[in-house]
């Protein structure tokens, strides 16, 4: 497919367009799950694990259920019969040729909706309670009786893979449920002839996506067909529809699934919970509407994790500096279960490799189960943590070398007249990994522009730096394979009031989807932006979708709606030509206004043409399937687009306090076409910011009992406005070769790069010589403990 | 039960409500005014935040007793009227300072404390601004944009957003 422009010409693509979405959610009209008005529903609290592992060995629910005011109690020997356990059979689909070619192992673990005889991580649901308040819920969670045998925890993903290790889940033989592998050239060989070589371990640590909605589930139920309406804080409608009727064992056309605004997701809500399913089942037992509002400590230890995992890189150069060969080992923490599959661990294989050329690979991913709270995927999804291996080793290795880091970089990117790229390695997909366009020479010669990097090694050289501060700069880069397939659904529908009515399966967590879609429809048809009315996250609305997840929206869900707009507008050009007796290449639209291009006051509005074919407000025209003017399209990608960019920091840290302060944040940023520059330069932006979190605030910590230590925000520590650095923030535009609008995926990239960035620029600032750094965040404790092993080194 | 008597938004409202109920709760539950958010129910995120005689307080650690004759104004109160918005919304609009919206209605409301402040005393410096700021979490924006438009509307920086339009709207 070729990268045509689009048509219409009405130039809004490009444009930095005011959101439509703002104007509600800036007077408070916002309609949050929790703002939802639910006449008489009932309320649900859980009562959940205080223990990371452990038999249970009693459940009294007696007092719960004699407390007045409540409704209902259940554990899981109360509804077992009825209900099958949670599995996520979408993300467990492996193409054939990947299952052919790597032989991956991925076991599943089908989840019980409540603790099956044992807990396997605190925050694990064991009673769900149901009452008429949420006050009186949380009442009876506190007189529901459990006894736990605690047994040994296991929190470290290499503990768990131990020979001696306890099996997580019973009846498994071992904790390894993930293992992918691929093999490019003999590293052995290369590493053998290899002038330079560094081996090191890094660790990437726990973080939460913490959006700032936390989860959340209402249902009602229709008494006549007992069919369920589930509105969810969820990023992808339609599979948890899927699930929720797979796992209530009802007719999926008995459900259906409506996201309404959603206060962010960056992943934690693209996966589907116990809860999900939980909520609607008491719905349909009970007959009433119900609802359940997570609460912030709930979402922090019992929604789901990401990030940790723990590489063994190995990286050579020959002499010249030209990589050789990278080997990798990496082991990922998949808390107590493997609920997404392939999804992470895949994308840190395929990602680790970066934006250089390297003839020789040996990468392995496992995933090692744990009596953690489980990880799926967020914002990067297993790419920020094979980047920050990666952009470490590239560091390491340059300064072997006695070269700037920038020049080991420089000497070894895919250059962009060798577009498109293969890296020898099979995608997730099961296609050959290729990078369909970019200029990664670009990326960083921009980037070391804006850092002005002579200019830091001047002032370091000189000692230009205020006294106790010590000033470091560092960067790094990324490839990201985004707009995952299989599929997005798109339809445009001109009603006969001359509104058009644009759906998708994808849904908005603060995308600006409203905007953008808007845009993108507009543009190929030619009519005014404020005429269109976006529907999604619905499945009422269009019968099958995917969702918001793997920075795939305006790929998918873009082009799809891009190609229905176009066909419609077709439709709309023949309808026209019949009534003006004018050729429909002779036609164009302006402002919603089918004219002659050479007698453009002979026009006929859009509405007119479709209030023509629409059979009850014209007697006696067309009542088949032309009735309406629409079109409904399912863009299928071939595979992904690959984005791309360089970040940069320059950090002051201070010796006295261990605190680091980014003095400037650095972005080149390729995300293919951009449709409007001011939402791409947000989301961006915001991903950076949670990067900078991960680099140096955020952890989800466990102590080695399995307790949580990060279970309210005084202890996760999300960033504040007072965190945020000043920042460059530069696009170049490389067109995707791989859809019809040359767009790529924008929404995870931001957060990937700057752990390894801020690592770089901190281990430059205390001084690489000395300083290592394997593992964040860099909190002031942390540093002070990186100077003081530096300082008793050299002493 | 108490019975009690709210402020809110210009109105009266007398309600029954037992002692532990928080104000986020009675506004919400009780008034359907969903604007105000809970987003940590620990007085660290601000999602929550309305005005009480004119001061920011985080309604979930606030009771409901607690603001019995006192005034309480939430996010729905802020807009002068349909067509219009009020200066600190115009401008989060103006330089994309929302993206997801939920942590909005908690910030507009420190925002707009700051700026009647700011319309008696006549200036606000930028430190305060910064300082009302570092009370809020946003896990959509990276703050950039919220900042920007703060000072405009604040008067604390007079130079146009990055990517807003001239004037009016689009």
């Amino acid at each position: 497919m070729s990268a045509a422009p689009a048509t219409g010409g009405t130039g809004l693509i490009g444009t930095s367009v005011l959101r439509k979405e703002d104007d509600a959610l800036l007077r408070g009209r916002g309609r949050f799950l929790a703002d939802l008005r639910l006449p008489g529903a009932l309320e649900i609290a859980f009562v959940r694990s205080p223990h990371a592992h452990a038999e249970i060995t009693r459940i009294d629910c007696a007092a719960a259920r004699a407390l007045p005011g409540v409704v209902a109690v259940y554990s899981w020997d109360d509804i077992r019969d009825t209900v099958s356990a949670l599995f996520l059979e979408a993300e467990m689909r492996i193409p054939d040729q990947v299952r052919e070619a790597i032989k991956p192992l991925s076991r599943l673990q089908p989840v019980p909706l409540l603790a099956d005889g044992r807990v396997t991580c605190v925050g694990q649901a064991v009673v769900m309670v149901v009452a008429e308040d949420r006050y009186l819920a949380e009442d009876a969670v506190e007189l529901v009786e459990v006894g736990y045998a605690p047994l040994p925890a296991l929190v470290d993903p290499l503990d768990a893979l131990a020979p001696d290790a306890p099996a997580v889940v019973p009846g498994t033989e071992d904790n390894l449920a993930i293992s992918v592998e691929g093999r490019v050239g003999d590293v052995d060989a290369a590493l053998a002839e290899a002038a330079f070589v560094v081996t090191e371990r890094y660790r990437s640590h726990r973080y939460v996506a913490s959006p700032m909605e936390t989860r959340g589930v209402a249902v009602t139920l229709d008494p006549r067909d007992r069919s369920l309406t589930v509105f969810a804080s969820t990023q992808t409608p339609h599979r948890l529809r899927e699930v929720i009727a797979g796992t209530l064992r009802v007719d999926p056309d008995h459900v259906r699934v409506t996201a309404p605004d959603i206060g962010g997701g960056f992943g934690q809500k693209g996966v589907q919970y116990v809860e999900d399913v939980l909520v609607p089942y008491a719905a349909h037992r009970l007959g009433r509407a119900v609802r359940w509002i997570e609460d912030r400590t709930e979402n922090l230890t019992s929604s789901s994790h990401a990030r940790e995992q723990v590489h063994d890189i190995t990286l050579a150069a020959d002499a010249d500096g030209r990589l050789l060969a990278l080997r990798d080992d990496a082991v990922l923490n998949l808390g107590n279960a493997n609920l997404t599959g392939l999804v992470v661990p895949y994308n840190t294989l395929t990602h680790v490799i970066g934006p250089y050329v390297i003839p020789a690979l040996d990468l392995r991913v496992r995933g090692a189960v744990t009596t953690t709270m489980m990880a799926t995927p967020y914002r990067g999804a297993g790419r920020p943590e094979a980047v920050f291996a990666m952009e470490r080793a590239m560091d390491r290795l340059a300064r072997k070398m006695g070269i700037e880091p920038h020049e080991l970089r420089a000497r070894n990117l895919v250059r962009p007249e060798n577009m498109p790229h293969r890296t020898g390695l099979m995608y997730r997909d099961g296609t050959t990994q290729t990078y369909d366009s970019g200029n990664f020479p670009e990326l960083l010669r921009r980037v070391v522009g804006h850092l002005k990097i002579d200019e830091i090694r001047e002032r370091q050289r000189t000692g230009d730096v205020a006294p106790g501060k010590r000033l470091g700069v560092g960067l790094a880069l990324y490839i990201e394979g985004t707009g995952l397939g299989p599929f997005e659904s798109g339809s445009v529908t001109v009603l006969p009031t001359g509104r058009i009515r644009v759906a998708t399966g994808a849904s908005s967590q603060g995308q600006a989807h409203q905007t953008v879609f808007a845009q993108v429809a507009a543009d190929a048809l030619g009519v005014p932006i404020d005429r269109i009315d976006l529907r999604e996250g619905d499945t009422g609305v269009i019968g099958h979708g995917v969702g918001t997840i793997a920075s795939r929206s305006m790929v998918t869900a873009g082009n799809a709606i891009h190609l229905a707009a176009l066909a419609v507008r077709e439709q709309v050009l023949a309808d026209a030509s019949g009534l003006l007796g004018t050729a429909p290449e002779d036609l164009e639209i302006v402002d919603g206004i089918v004219r002659p291009v050479d007698e453009p006051e002979a026009g006929i509005d859009v509405a007119v043409l479709a209030a023509r074919r629409a059979p009850l407000l014209v007697p006696g025209t067309s009542t088949g399937p032309g009735a309406v003017i629409s079109e409904t399209t399912f863009f299928k990608p071939p595979t992904v687009t690959v984005a791309s960019a360089a970040h940069g920091a320059i950090v002051e840290v201070d010796e006295r306090t261990g605190k680091t302060e980014i003095l400037s944040y650095a972005i080149v940023h390729d995300c293919g076409r951009v449709v409007n520059p001011m939402v791409a330069d947000g989301q961006v932006t915001g991903g950076v910011m949670q990067g900078i979190g991960g680099a140096l605030y955020e952890e989800m910590e466990y102590g080695p009992d399995g307790q949580p230590r990060s279970v309210t925000y005084m202890d996760y520590l999300v960033p504040t406005a007072a965190e945020a650095p000043p920042y460059v923030l530069d696009h170049i535009e490389t067109r995707s070769t791989l859809n019809p609008l040359g767009v790529k995926g924008l929404g995870e990239g931001g957060a990937i790069a700057p752990p390894a960035v801020i690592a770089n620029a901190v281990e430059d600032a205390l001084g690489p010589d000395h300083v290592h750094i394997t593992r964040g965040p860099l909190t002031p404790s942390r540093v002070k403990d990186l100077l003081r092993a530096a300082s008793s080194a050299r002493h | 039960m108490p019975e009690i008597t709210l402020h809110v938004n210009g109105r009266e409202h007398r309600l029954d409500v037992p002692d532990r109920m928080l104000l986020t709760d009675a506004l919400r539950d009780r008034l359907g005014l969903t604007g105000t958010h809970v987003g940590c129910e620990h007085g660290v995120c601000g999602a929550c935040t309305v005005l009480m005689d004119d001061r920011p307080v985080r309604a979930c650690l606030t009771l409901a007793v607690q603001a019995e004759g006192r005034r309480i104004r939430t996010v729905e109160s802020v807009a002068p009227s349909e067509d219009a918005l009020h200066p600190v919304q115009q401008a989060m609009r103006d330089c994309h300072g929302l993206q997801c919206g939920f942590c909005t209605p908690g910030i507009v409301m420190s925002l707009v404390a700051l700026h009647e402040r700011a319309e008696g005393a006549g200036t606000v410096a930028e430190e305060e601004i910064d300082e009302t700021l570092s009370g809020h979490l946003c896990r959509c924006t990276g703050y950039r944009n919220i900042t920007a438009a703060a000072r405009r509307a604040l008067g604390a920086d007079t130079a146009p957003c990055e990517h807003a339009p001239e004037g009016a709207d689009r």
